[in-house]
This record gives C-alpha cells, structure tokens and sequence, in this order.
C-alpha cells in the first residue's frame, strides 16, 4: 500500500517521469520499503544520485538528495559521507551512471570501502538518452548504438565492486522485489561500501529493440533467469540473485576519525 | 604580536584557507598547485576536518560540493589540466549555489603544455570554462600576502554569494617565497542559514537579496538539489516562466554586490598618461618598470584588477582618454575586456607564451615605445 510509505514521498514532484512498464519505481519502492524497516531518521537519511532516468529517483524521495553529475554520484557521496559521517548515505544510479562513466570512481569508492549503501538499476541499456548500449548490455544485444547486436562483453559489475574491495555485493531484480528490499537491507547494515545490482527492465529502449513484446514478458524473463545462490550450476542468460560476496575490511570514515583521535591525542 | 613569516604563496594559500575555517579538502596531486594539497593533508585531521586524496579532478570537484552541501568550508586545489577537468562540476556548483572554493595554480598550456612554467593563460577559463550562462567570482593575487588574504575573501564570497569562487593564481606567486603577515582579525563570513523552521524552507528562494539561505543536510530541513533548472522549491522544472525566473536570478546574482566583490589597486594613475592593466605576476615586473619609467619622466601607471571576474570595468571606464598597455602571460586574453569598453584603439599589448617571465625591461622598453 502506498499510504504506509508515503510519508517518504515528495507528492508535489509528482508525476514522475518513467515510461509504462518500467522497473525503476519498483526499485524506489524496495529502497523505501528497507528505510522504513530500518526506521532510519528521515532527516538523516541523504540519497545521492548521478544523471539518468534512474537517478531521477532522488526529485521523488523526501529526504536530504543530491541529483549530481552523469557518472560522479559515488564522489559527490565520498564527500558527503567523508564530511559528515554519521548521515546514512544510499547512492542510486544508473548501469551507465555506475560502470560507464563513473567506473573509475566505482573502483575507487569501493577501495575505500566507505560506508555506503549503493544501488545500481540495472536495465542493460541508456534508458535517457533513448537507447544506446551500456557497459551491461549483454553481449548480442541490439541498442541503438549497437544495431548488429553487441560486440563487446558486458562487465561484471559485482566481481569488479568484490576485486577492487567492498564488503557487501547482492543481486536482485524488478521481479524478486522483497527479496532487493531484504538485500538492501542487508546492504546498509554492512559498515561498508555495499552495492546491490537491481536487475530492472526498460520496455521502451531495451524491451522492443530484442523480442520482449511487454514489460510481462520482461518480468517473467527476469524470473526464470535469476537463480538463487546456492545453485551449482547457471545456464546461458542466466544469474545468481541473493548476496553475492561479503567480506570484513576496515571502513574508510571510521579510520579516518580515528586517525583525528590520535593526533589529539598527540601521537603522529 | 606579529604573526610574520617567510613562505611560499602555495603555502600561504593554505593558511588563508585555515583563517577562513576549512575543514574538508579534496584534490589530486599536479604541480605546480600540489603543496596546498601536502599541507591539509597534514593539518586537517589536527583539527577535525577531513584531506582526501580521490582518484581524479573530476572526483575531487564532487567530493568538494558534497562535503559542502553537509555545512563544511570545502578547498580543491589543480592546475591547468585538473581545472579543465573540474569544469563540469564547477558549473553543478554555481547552479546549486554551493559554496565552495577552487585554486587554480596556472600552468603553461593547452594540454599537458611547458610543466611547469609559467602562464596567465586561464583567464577566460576561468570565466567561461564550464558551459552555460553563469556568474563567476574570480581572484588574482601578486604576492605572497595576498594569497593568504584572498584565499580568506574567496571563502567570504563563496559562502556570502553561495557560489563557487576561483583563485586564479599562477606558478610564480604560487612558488615564490617571500613575507607574509597571517593577520588573524580578518574577517570571516558563513553561510546565511535559514530563519523559518523546515516546513517554511524555501531552499531557492528568489527573493531580493538574490541569495538564498541555505540548509545543510543532516539539519532537519530535507530538500533537493539537482543541476537541472529547478524553481524556488528546488524541484526541476521545464517551465519557461519557472526556467526563466531562476536563471534570471542566477546570471544576476552578483549585480546588486558588484561595488563589494570588486576590488583592484592603482599606482601612480592621478596623472598618468599611459594606463598599464596587469594582474598576478606580471603586476610584478610592471611595479618595477613604473619606477624606472618615472625617472625618465614617462608619466606611466599601473591598473591592477584584484578581482578579474566580475572584471571593474566601471573603474577602468573612469580612465578613458588615456593610453592603454595590457601586458599578459598569454597572447591576450584580459586585453579584449579592456577593448571591451573604449575600443581597440590606443590599447596596446604585450605578451608572452614561451613560459618565460616578462621582465621590467621589457615593460619599460614597451612604455617607451608606446609613448614616443
Ligand atoms: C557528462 C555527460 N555525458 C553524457 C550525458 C548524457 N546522458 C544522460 S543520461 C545518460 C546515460 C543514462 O544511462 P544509465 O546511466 O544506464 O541510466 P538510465 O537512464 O538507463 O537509468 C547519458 C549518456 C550527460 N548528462 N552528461
């Protein structure tokens, strides 16, 4: 029911602006649905966003946002966080947003493992700007930029953000929607850079470019492929849904602030 | 008690930002700017604040504005290259109206260029680096004090104005060494907070102070910032007549403050027939040749906008009938602000792009030929 979550609603920003059928809203609503289990402080919640119809999440969502630049949303976050430590920062982007244009500071905002709670939509294309392929689009898939079908590889954005040191990585889709409520959940009670790859769908530039007639069509593909984890073996176009690694590492603010302890303590 | 000391104007810059109140600072390492780097890397923790190295410029620029955006006076300091890379994010600054203050060491360029002589040669960049119509506050200091001084009124400005300020310095004064005084009573001004309780906030009001207050995230005052054009309750808007309000106030904001941002400083004008218009290190050398110039009894004296963004044209105006000389460590770039306001005619140049300093002699044979 939307009453029981409207509360972190911007009603005034109202309509939104996502196409029929797509799954970004389910996302917001899995995110909100988490805050409101964790029953964070409104007022100490900030949600950072980079550029994309994804990142348009954070004009709906009434807490502190920060709808940022294409591709910098981690970097607008590591100094929100870097500053003021003790704000619960969720960070929402695009596949684009994430591993395109922002893969550097991807890398690097999961290096310092910084205490951040991260979600990135997943709809393999650029939703945006009508269509074109994505670091994510999978290989042989058409786009606009792609009309032959992808050549390239798609990357794998959680063994990247697992490689280059976070500690919580999950998977789940626009179909699995409880279960991306639980992993965010999870993700924001990791102390530490946390990311959850929410598998999503775009009907409009991704679905009619490669044979998905409806946005259904795109759910039921989104739940015949996604398996849980657990499972030895994933066919083709398959992937495993659920946390995906966790690891214990030092956080990045957390070192830092006792760093500052030990110089007023006057040790160098 | 005085406070002086021999140090280098990179250094000094660091102190200023210290007098001002910083407490975060985000950069990556480029010379000839690096030591402002070095130095809060090491104070800040001391004091509570926060040095991050990010991974790029362009990172760096957003962690400033984040940090910012929390309540802390945020630093980043490049140099050619990294403020190419910084623009972006520059312009998400002045269009959310966050404070913040960046320093632009000049370097000789374009691109990688002669690292690391040096050059004026960031002027319009400066102004019109990042894309889109904007107001800019731009510094320029020539000595070693000044950076201290104007590194504490570029964060007055930043946080009076809620806009991004530049201190457009360059690699003479910003590696020079000579004797600063770190007056401790200079004024610092913060961020106008809101007066109404939350459910009042207005966070882009467009009232007629053109500045709104400004809330910082974490104070109980939830609201949106975004790059795109947004009307008074900061939400985006494709309105014409919202889109319209807002960059009217925006581009205009500094109007009504022109008489309190600009400054400069005139040597010698009362009689002056030859009006020299030089700023940071070429203000310098043309110290020296005035002198020279004098003895000879050339009736010569020098112009030197402090604040070159927004550039004192209305003061330069009050000058007319005179020669002009603009000599500049590019091929001419704060010259056509001049030409700007009498013409080309009589507005003589001199410049320099081989990452040499232009020298008194040089100046004084240009005031002699200028003159004859
Ligand atoms: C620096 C910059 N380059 C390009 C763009 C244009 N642009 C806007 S959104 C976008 C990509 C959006 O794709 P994605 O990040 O996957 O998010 P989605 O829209 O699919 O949610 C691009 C390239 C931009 N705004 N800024």
């Amino acid at each position: 029911m939307f009453s029981e979550i409207s509360e972190y609603f911007r009603t005034e920003a109202l309509p939104h602006i996502w196409c029929p059928g797509c799954g970004i809203g389910t996302v917001m609503q899995a995110l909100v649905r988490a805050i409101k289990t964790l029953q964070l402080d409104q007022n100490n919640i900030v949600v950072v966003s980079g550029i994309g119809c994804s990142s348009r999440m954070t004009g709906y969502l009434d807490f502190n946002t920060l709808h940022s630049t294409h591709g910098r949303a981690l970097a607008f976050a590591t100094g929100i966080k870097a500053a003021k430590p003790e704000l619960d920062v969720f960070v929402v982007m695009g596949d684009g947003d994430a591993a395109a244009i922002g893969g550097n500071h991807f890398i690097h905002a999961a290096r310092r493992n910084i205490d951040l709670t991260v979600i990135v939509i997943n709809n393999s294309i650029y939703g945006m700007t009508g269509g074109q392929s994505s670091p994510l689009t999978p290989h042989d898939k058409r786009a606009t930029t792609s009309p032959y079908g992808n050549l390239e590889r798609p990357l794998q954005l959680l063994a990247v953000a697992e490689a280059a040191g976070a500690t919580y990585g999950a998977r789940a889709t626009a179909y699995h929607n409880q279960l991306l409520t639980k992993v965010i959940i999870d993700a924001y009670n990791n102390p530490g850079f946390s990311v959850v790859e929410a598998v999503s769908q775009c009907p409009v530039s991704y679905g009619r470019r490669n044979k998905f007639k409806t946005p259904a069509d795109m759910l039921r593909w989104q739940k015949e492929h996604g398996i849980m984890k657990g499972r030895q073996e994933i066919g083709d176009e398959e992937f495993l849904i659920g946390e995906i690694f966790r690891a214990q590492a030092a956080e990045y603010t957390r070192e830092y602030e006792k760093l500052r302890q030990r110089l007023q303590g006057g040790e160098r | 008690m005085s406070n002086a000391r021999l140090m280098q104007g990179n250094e000094a810059c660091a102190e200023g930002a210290l007098a001002a109140g910083v407490r975060f600072f985000a950069g990556y390492p480029i010379t000839p700017s690096t030591e402002i780097a070095e130095i809060m890397a090491e104070k800040l923790p001391l004091l509570g604040g926060t040095f991050i190295q990010m991974e790029d410029e362009i990172g760096s620029m957003a962690a400033v504005i984040g940090a910012s955006l929390t309540g802390a006076k945020a630093l980043t300091a490049t140099s050619g290259p990294g403020f190419s890379l910084k623009q972006e994010n520059i312009g998400f600054a002045i269009a959310t109206e966050v404070p913040c203050v960046v320093v632009d060491v000049q370097r000789a360029g374009p691109s990688t260029g002669l690292p690391t002589s040096p050059a004026q040669a960031d002027v319009m960049q400066a102004r019109w680096g990042t894309h889109g119509d904007h107001p800019a506050i731009v510094l320029s200091p020539a000595s070693v004090q000044e950076c201290y001084e104007l590194t504490v009124q570029a964060f007055n400005f930043a946080e009076e104005f809620r806009t991004a300020v530049i201190m457009l310095m360059d690699e003479v004064i910003g590696h020079l060494r000579e004797k600063v005084e770190l007056r401790e009573n200079l004024a610092v001004v913060d961020r106008k907070k809101p007066s109404v309780p939350p459910d009042r906030y207005i966070p882009y009001v467009n009232d007629e102070s053109r500045i709104p207050a400004m809330a910082n995230f974490g104070e109980g005052y939830r609201y949106h910032v975004t790059g795109l054009t947004h009307g008074e309750n900061g939400l985006p808007t494709g309105k014409p007549e919202v889109a319209g309000k807002f960059l009217q106030r925006l581009t205009h904001k500094l109007d009504p403050y022109l008489d309190r941002i600009q400054r400069w400083e005139e040597v010698e004008l009362s009689d002056a027939e030859l009006v020299i218009v030089a700023y940071g290190c070429t203000a310098r050398p043309v110290r020296e040749a005035l002198g020279a110039a004098r003895r000879e009894g050339l009736k010569v004296g020098l112009f030197r906008p402090i604040t070159i963004w927004p550039f004192p044209s209305g003061e330069i105006a009050k000058l007319g009938g005179r020669k002009f000389l603009v000599p500049e460590m590019n091929s001419g770039q704060l010259v056509g602000e001049v030409e700007r306001i009498f013409g080309p005619k009589n507005i003589h140049r001199y410049n320099r792009i081989d990452g040499e300093l232009i020298t008194p002699g040089e100046i004084l044979e240009k005031i002699r030929e200028v003159m004859a």
